[in-house]
This record gives C-alpha cells, sequence and structure tokens, in this order.
C-alpha cells in the first residue's frame, strides 16, 4: 500500500505542549472521594445516613408528641395518621421515641469514636514514635488488655457503675481504644523514618510539631475507617446492653430499650418492636458500608 | 512452638489474673449489700452470714482465697440462691449453651465458606453481589433482632418452628440460625476475599494450564489454601456465639448459661456475675489460644518460634 508525503506534517517538538499536565491535579481526598462515589453501595450508605442524621436533628419536632409524655388512654395504637408509627404501652409516641432514639443511639456511637480516638492517637502515637523499651511496655500493656472480653467487661462496669449514659460510654472506651492505637503505632512505625520527618526534625521541629503536623495527617486515612466501623459496633453494644437489662433508664428512649420493650409485646403489638429494630439494622447498615467503602478509596491497591 | 506456646500461656495467665483481679475489686465496690434485702436483717444474722461467706475477713484475705478458689476451679455460692453454686449453675446451663454454640458455629462456617466460594468463583457477577449482599445484612442485623423477627415471622405467624423452649431438634433451628447469622456473613466475605487471592496466584494459572478440570482447581488448589484466614477468625467466632447466647437464650427460652447469666444481671447477684464472667473468660481465652496454636500447626509458612509472627 502507498502512502502519499503529504499526509505528514512535521510538527517539531513542542516543549511546551509535552509538559502540560492534561488532567487537573488531585489532591489525596479528592482522589479518595472520586473512588469512593463509583462505589454504589457506599454512596447508598452515606445518602442513608444523611437521611438518618436529619431525622434525628429535625425527627422529633415534625410530630406534636413529646417522647417522655405519657397517655394511658392510646396506649398500644397502631401506626395510623395520628401516630404514625404507633404508641406504646405507655401511650408514648413511638414516631417521637425513635427520633429520640437515633440521637441517642447516633451520640453513643460518635462519643464512643472520638475518645478511642483521643486515647488510641496517644497512645499509638507515643508507644510507635517512641519506640524500644516505652514502645514494648505500652503495647504489652494494651495486648494483656486486649485478652479481657469486651462485652464481658462491659457488663461487669455497668453493674459496678450503674447504669446511665457517661458510664456506658465509659465502659465502651475501657477498651475500645486498643484496637485505635495499634493502628495507629503501626501507622507512625511506617512513616517516623520517611525522609520529611527527618527533614523536619532537622529543621528543629519537636516532637508534638512533628507528631501534629506530619505523622497523624499522614495516618488519617486508616483512623478514619477505623472511627466509622466503631460507631456501629458502639451502637450495637448499647442495643445490647439495653437488651440484657443493662441499659439506660427511662424515661430515655433509645432504640435498645425501645427493642427490649417491644419483644416483650411482640405478638400483639409488632410495631412496637418492628420501628426501633429496623432503624438499628438501617443504622449499623450505612455505617458499615460507608466505612468498608472509605477502606477500599484508601486502599492504594484498589488503584486502576 | 513450645517458646511461643509458653509466651502466649504466659499472656494469657495474665489477661486471666486481670479479669479475676478486676472482677473482684469491681464487685467489693457494687453498690448495695449481697444480702440487702426489704426487711432489715438482725445485726446478728448478718455477722454470721458474713462470717458464713467469709466477708469478715480484711480484704487481701479475701482476695487471696478468691484467688486460690479459681484456681481449684470454684466460682463460688450464689447469695441470692443459697442452695446453688456457680458450679452447679455452669453444669447445669453449660452443656445447653454448647450445644447449641456447636450447632450455630456449624451454620455460620458451613453456610459462610459456601457463599464466599461460590461469590469468589462469580467474582462481579450476580452470584457475587447477592452473597455479598447476604453478607452486609448478616453484620448490619444484630443477632437479638434477628432472633425476634425469626421467633415473629417463621414461629409465630407462620408456625413452622415452636416458638421457644428447649426440647428436640426442631427447637434449637431458630436459635442457632439466629445466633450464627453475624458471624456467617463474617466467614462468608473473610472466605471471598481470601478465595480471590487465592485465585490470582501463579500456580492457579499453572494448575489451569497443565489442563487440571476447575472442579479439580478449586477444590484441590484454592479452597485449601484460602480456607486459612477463616481459621484465624475461629477465636472471635466463639467469642460472639458466647456473647450472642446471652440474648438468644432469654428471647427463646432456652435455659442454658447465658440465660441464667442475664437473669443473674437483672438479680444483680454478684457472686453469680463474678463466676461466670470467670468462667466466660477462661473458656475464651483458652479457646483463642487453641486456634492460634492450630493455625501455627496448619500454615507451615508461619513461624512461631521466637514469639514474632512471620510474614
Amino acid at each position: 500500500m502507498q502512502i502519499s508525503k503529504d499526509k505528514f506534517k512535521l510538527v517539531g517538538t513542542q516543549l511546551g505542549e509535552a509538559e502540560k499536565i492534561s488532567k487537573p491535579s488531585l489532591s489525596f481526598w479528592k482522589d479518595v472521594f472520586i473512588r469512593f462515589r463509583k462505589n454504589k453501595l457506599a454512596l447508598f450508605g452515606l445518602v442513608l445516613l444523611g437521611l438518618l442524621i436529619f431525622m434525628a436533628i429535625f425527627g422529633p419536632y415534625m410530630t406534636p408528641y413529646d417522647y417522655a409524655s405519657n397517655d394511658l388512654s392510646n396506649k398500644n395504637q397502631a401506626p395510623s395518621s395520628e401516630h404514625w408509627f404507633g404508641t406504646d404501652d405507655l401511650g408514648r409516641d413511638m414516631f417521637a421515641r425513635t427520633w429520640e432514639g437515633a440521637r441517642i443511639s447516633i451520640f453513643i456511637g460518635v462519643a464512643a469514636a472520638v475518645i478511642d480516638l483521643i486515647i488510641g492517637v496517644l497512645w499509638g502515637g507515643i508507644a510507635g514514635y517512641k519506640g524500644g523499651r516505652t514502645d514494648e511496655g505500652m503495647m504489652r500493656f494494651a495486648d494483656i488488655l486486649y485478652g479481657v472480653p469486651y462485652l464481658l467487661l462491659v457488663i461487669l462496669l455497668m453493674v459496678v457503675l450503674g447504669q446511665g449514659l457517661s458510664t456506658m460510654i465509659i465502659a465502651m472506651s475501657i477498651t475500645g481504644w486498643i484496637n485505635m492505637s495499634r493502628i495507629v503505632r503501626g501507622q507512625v512505625l511506617s512513616l517516623k523514618n520517611q525522609e520529611y520527618v527527618l527533614a523536619a526534625k532537622t529543621l528543629g521541629a519537636n516532637t508534638s510539631r512533628i507528631m501534629a503536623k506530619h505523622l497523624i495527617p499522614n495516618s488519617m486515612g486508616p483512623i478514619l475507617v477505623t472511627m466509622t466501623l466503631t460507631v456501629p459496633s458502639a451502637i450495637f453494644t448499647e442495643a445490647f446492653l439495653s437488651f440484657i437489662g443493662l441499659g439506660l433508664t427511662p424515661p430515655i428512649a433509645s432504640w435498645g430499650t425501645m427493642a427490649n420493650d417491644g419483644l416483650a409485646a411482640m405478638r400483639y403489638y409488632p410495631w412496637r418492636l418492628f420501628f426501633p429494630a429496623v432503624f438499628i439494622c438501617l443504622t449499623i447498615f450505612a455505617f458499615n458500608v460507608v466505612g468498608d467503602g472509605l477502606r477500599d478509596a484508601l486502599d492504594p491497591r484498589m488503584r486502576k | 512452638m513450645a517458646k511461643y506456646i509458653g509466651k502466649r500461656l504466659l499472656y494469657m495467665i495474665l489477661s486471666l489474673w486481670m479479669i479475676v483481679t478486676a472482677t473482684f475489686f469491681f464487685m467489693r465496690i457494687a453498690p448495695g449489700n449481697p444480702f440487702a434485702s426489704e426487711k432489715k436483717l438482725p445485726p446478728e444474722i448478718e455477722a454470721n452470714l458474713n462470717a458464713h461467706f467469709g466477708l469478715d475477713k480484711p480484704w487481701y484475705a479475701q482476695y487471696w482465697e478468691y484467688l486460690v478458689r479459681i484456681v481449684n476451679w470454684d466460682f463460688g455460692p450464689s447469695f441470692k440462691y443459697k442452695s446453688q453454686t456457680v458450679n452447679d449453675l455452669i453444669n447445669e446451663g453449660f452443656p445447653v449453651s454448647f450445644l447449641l454454640g456447636m450447632e450455630a458455629i456449624f451454620i455460620a462456617v458451613a453456610v459462610g465458606v459456601l457463599l464466599g466460594i461460590i461469590a469468589a468463583l462469580k467474582h462481579n457477577r450476580w452470584p457475587d453481589y447477592t452473597a455479598m449482599i447476604v453478607a452486609v445484612l448478616g453484620i448490619s442485623v444484630p443477632s437479638f433482632i434477628m432472633a425476634s423477627f425469626l421467633q415473629y415471622f417463621l414461629a409465630i405467624k407462620m408456625g413452622i418452628f415452636p416458638v421457644a423452649r428447649w426440647e428436640s431438634f426442631m427447637h434449637s433451628v431458630l436459635p442457632a440460625v439466629a445466633l450464627a447469622s453475624t458471624p456467617m456473613a463474617f466467614i462468608a466475605r473473610l472466605t471471598r476475599s481470601s478465595m480471590l487471592e487465592v485465585l490470582a496466584n501463579d500456580y492457579i494459572k499453572t494448575a489451569k494450564s497443565k489442563g487440571l478440570s476447575r472442579g479439580v482447581i478449586t477444590v484441590k488448589h484454592t479452597i485449601r489454601n484460602a480456607l486459612l484466614p477463616v481459621v484465624t477468625y475461629m477465636g472471635p467466632l466463639t467469642a460472639g456465639i458466647l456473647t450472642g447466647s446471652f440474648v438468644i437464650e432469654r428471647i427463646f427460652g432456652i435455659p442454658g448459661l447465658g440465660a441464667h447469666f442475664v437473669t443473674s444481671i437483672n438479680n444483680r447477684d454478684y457472686t453469680v456475675i463474678m463466676g461466670v464472667t470467670v468462667f466466660y473468660s477462661i473458656l475464651l481465652l483458652v479457646s483463642i489460644l487453641l486456634v492460634d496454636i492450630a493455625y501455627g500447626i496448619i500454615d507451615p509458612r508461619i513461624k512461631l518460634a521466637g514469639g514474632k509472627k512471620g510474614e
């Protein structure tokens, strides 16, 4: 086949063109977000979570009924236009109680995650950065504490400290931070010998600055994933404790106590179990898929 | 190996000692007197009771006695039910819980592994998506909610299974399924990801190019290697089944140790809470240790000697 020469043209070297970056530069978190967005299930989880949080904030104001006031003439009503989720055995509106419960459950989850974060980052960060004997000692202590079965210890603490919101969060945090500290320590160990840390040291940065400016921000990915996955486990623990009679005391409405009350009446008034149970599942589901999606989006091996 | 087991044993004993010590001091600071009741006891009787249970001695003597008793497998009396000891409760309730737990473990492992294998073999096709959605649901639905839904729909509404009690095999199906649902989902996800990892290996390609059939490759080369990580999950699995039994036994009215434990919590029967907690901790820590040792034996790539796990 003959190709005539005039089909070709000498373009020469276009230096400026070769140097141009065709794609806009992406920061790490933008990149993560783009990958996260491709995960349909995780995106669905995020939307669901947004809805749940929205309802937790505004839900209690959408109905004229109060979550704690009794109305004995209207007890055990089935869901209707008056009481959207029905009423319980004291005539309290289940719709108001459900969103009040959402506040409590999400608060417990987030509070437990934040406390784990603070203790875990300090403990794991110091152990990883100092290394040597300090690391050995701190992590051995964490290992021994880690051997203590989590739920048993929480139950024991609830029995001793008495029931209540703050005792529940304290009980969950006593061993909950260990996982976080292990992850932070691992991250710090792998980061502390990088050149930019050395550069920061050479420039005279002290330990706390290196930690706060370099080590912790660069470990943010795994920390965030761990936090996201701590929230559903704390929500589960609250429901579990309430279910075995160690939860929050009335008139506080938590999903666990509502499910526990509903179980006794399941045969005749199934909605009293149905609503809290479904919302516990939805919340745990949403946090789990968002956490999983975040983990996949942060994992460089998933990059195509 | 011996060094590794020795080291692990030492840690286990330290953890156990921490639990025993913590329970002992927790119970001392717990509110309320063990003999507190509506009727005020005459001081003489109270002194006698205290002497009978050794409560008149100083705390260190009590602590030491408690440690000695635990070592001798004596978990102490019940303050609420005078004729019953914690050991009686364990002997009576644990066999039931054990049976239920074993059934649940069997379901969790069998169904979980099967789902994981199917998902991995049909990667990114509908069986994979279906299996993984089932798994996410299994993880998101707490066992006690699963139990109440199963009980409501399958037993109360449809009448396929008995509602509660512990009499025949049929009575054990629903509680075992409810107990197994969450660990099953974890096992399915674990099996899937480990299968996918194994399938990407060169020796699978070699086996294919040798002309081996798909079935042989799957059974002989993939599953055998992919199941190793599942073994590591046996420790958390035991823990999950055990704590799950507290609520499941309560919902289905099963006279197991879990149900007794919850009753003692509600009665604030401190000595029973203390004793059963220690018993459960021993059970859990020993089974986790056994799993780790078994893992070291099954997987020759892991070098346990020297106490550090090889990469």
